[in-house]
């Protein structure tokens, strides 16, 4: 029981930090309306950074805005590939995806991982600071949750600004936004840029959390935080504002982690996990689609006119 | 306002399916007209509001704008000076955004945006007496989503949007060809009272013969990429729809009857 206890409590730290990841996920599929699988390569990335300037003796601190900006940088590669070379959607994901992995193990030295084994991270600077009882995952939860609501707060207020605004229009009809004298190329941009920078940043969280940064770690990324976005649907519905839409999303996250520390103690071997994962999404992205073929649709009588 | 000289359209160049859609097309449009533009499906109506708005480049010929000259500037630079209502209901708003929202985008058309508020305090009343002219009862209901509206509704507020920054040029592509007649009917007549209360210059392409003598100051038809007819003043106010068809048949067979 304890053992189950411990499971799901850093489950709840890891879904926060993946949580970040979530909300980059959010911006590109729900609001630029965008699948972009560069965040399997920039998840990777923003561990890769923040693991290597470590072990350089940076500040710990210091690699996360790095691994930021390495993460923004991912995402206006992709975004130009779209946009300015005219590549589809789906496509240019894959090639700075899959540009990313070289450029991973090149960061970090060509060697698959990068251990932080005794080295000063952001965690062990936190744990001197907070009360003593904290275990490990208090302190990752601790952590995660300044950032999430630290970026909740700024992506609230972005998205509320006119350049936000527009990019939401970008996302929902961009002929619209267009027509309306809006750039929307650069909309776009500024969406992945945006996105991508987050995703890194939670890669960065998570290595330095984890104490360790693999090439591999962003694998199903994408599908991960799709999981997390859609089970925050299921459960809080789309009809509320944006502040509670992000936080949906969070808690999709964590939820998400919770259901995989469960599976795993049942019995689930790890292996199985992304088939697992990816079962799941698959489920629930044709939830929509199996409803309108069975349930026939209540009439409303109010919009009749 | 408009001129448009020597203005050329050719798509798919170079391939089997090339086909040139505007061929050396000539087209002066004063201030304060108010335009209709009939003419076949296929005649290249759209694809001529297309190149106005910088949708498409065309392949020769200029577009001046109030003097500017705009031939070769991107979409969304030119939108600064246009207002734009599409056909489909669809295409004039934002769905999952709010009306409010959505005019407040389109009240920043041709502005710089910044990280100001998307939606300014004062802006609100604004909005509520613009909507008040459609007399749809919208301006009681500005967190709506539009998506949530029905097509005439959807129509109305995309005209409001395409006027609420006074446009150099307002093109209309059949923007009540999607609408039930007494909708459609309605939408023109808003269409009407915006545009002389706005003293807007005007393009309007429609399919229906009576609504393009009845509307507008001018009248152009269009047959293969060609401007084949044009009349205005009082000509155009005495023509009947008999008469265009006789025009028509003498050019194409291809328009319907309205
Ligand atoms: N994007 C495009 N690519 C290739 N051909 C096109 C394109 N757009 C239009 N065309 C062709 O150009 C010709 C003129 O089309 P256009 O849409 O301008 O006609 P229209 O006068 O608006 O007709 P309608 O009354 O049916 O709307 C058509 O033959 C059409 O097939
Ligand atoms: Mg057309």
């Amino acid at each position: 029981m304890e053992g189950l206890l411990l499971s799901i409590n850093s489950a709840v730290a890891q879904g926060v930090l993946w949580g970040i990841m979530t909300l980059g996920v959010y911006i590109t599929y729900k609001i630029l309306n965008y699948a972009d699988l560069t965040v399997d390569g920039s998840f990777a990335l923003g561990g890769a950074v923040s693991a290597i300037l470590i072990i350089l003796g940076w500040d710990p601190f210091l690699s996360l805005v790095i691994a930021f900006c390495s993460g923004l940088l991912a995402g206006v590669v992709t975004g130009v590939l779209h946009t300015k070379l005219k590549i589809p959607a789906i496509l240019s994901g894959i090639l700075s995806m899959i540009a990313l992995y070289s450029i991973n193990l090149t960061i970090m030295g060509g060697k698959a991982n990068i251990a932080l084994l005794g080295m000063e991270t952001i965690f062990t600077k936190a744990q001197l600071i907070l009360p003593a009882g904290f275990d490990k995952a208090m302190v990752s939860l601790s952590i995660g949750a300044v950032f999430v609501l630290a970026i909740m707060g700024i992506l609230y207020w972005f998205f509320g600004t006119e350049i936000g605004a527009l990019i939401r229009a970008t996302g929902n009809n961009e002929n619209m936004a267009r027509a309306m004298g809006g750039n929307t190329d650069m909309m776009k941009i500024l969406g992945l840029l945006l996105s991508n920078g987050l995703v890194a940043l939670s890669g960065a969280l998570v290595a330095q959390s984890q104490g360790y940064a693999d090439v591999g770690m962003g694998t199903g990324t994408i599908v991960m935080g799709l999981a997390a976005v859609i089970i925050g649907e299921v459960l809080f519905g789309t009809r509320i504002n944006y502040f509670l839409r992000m936080t949906s999303v969070v808690t999709g996250s964590v939820i998400y982690r919770i259901i995989i520390a469960l599976v795993l103690r049942i019995g689930l071997k790890s292996s199985n996990l992304k088939l697992f994962t990816a079962i799941v999404v698959a489920m629930a992205l044709s939830i929509p689609e199996i409803k309108a073929k069975f349930v026939k649709p209540k009439i409303n009588l109010e919009k009749a006119e | 306002m408009l001129r448009i000289r020597n203005l050329t359209k050719v798509f798919n160049i170079g391939t089997i399916n090339e086909q040139r859609v505007l061929s050396g097309l000539n087209l002066h449009i004063s201030e304060g007209d108010f335009v209709t533009l009939i003419g076949g499906n296929g005649a290249g109506k759209s694809t001529l509001l297309n190149l106005i708005a910088g949708v498409y480049m065309p392949e020769g010929g200029e577009i001046l704008l109030a003097g500017e000259d705009i031939t070769k500037m991107p979409e969304y630079k030119r939108a600064a000076f246009l207002g734009r209502v599409f056909q489909d209901p669809m295409m004039g708003t934002a769905a999952d955004m709010e009306i409010i929202e959505n005019l407040a985008i389109a009240n920043r058309r041709g502005k710089r945006r910044g990280l100001g508020w998307g939606v300014r305090k004062e802006e609100k009343l604004k909005f509520q007496e613009s909507l008040k002219i459609l007399d749809l009862g919208l301006e009681h209901r500005l967190n709506v989503k539009a998506g949530l509206l029905s097509g005439g509704q959807r129509q109305a507020l995309a005209l409001l949007m395409a006027t609420i920054q006074k446009p150099k040029l307002l093109l209309l592509d059949e923007h009540t060809a999607a609408l039930d007649p007494k909708t459609a009917v309605r939408v023109l007549e808003l269409t009407e009272e915006l545009v002389e209360k706005n003293k807007l210059t005007t393009l309007m392409v429609t399919h229906n013969m009576k609504d393009a003598i009845k509307y507008g100051n001018r009248l152009i038809m269009m047959d293969k990429g060609k401007i084949v007819y044009d009349v205005s003043g009082e000509e155009k106010k005495n023509l009947k729809v008999t008469d265009l068809l006789e025009k028509f048949e003498g050019f194409s067979d291809r328009m319907l009857l309205a």
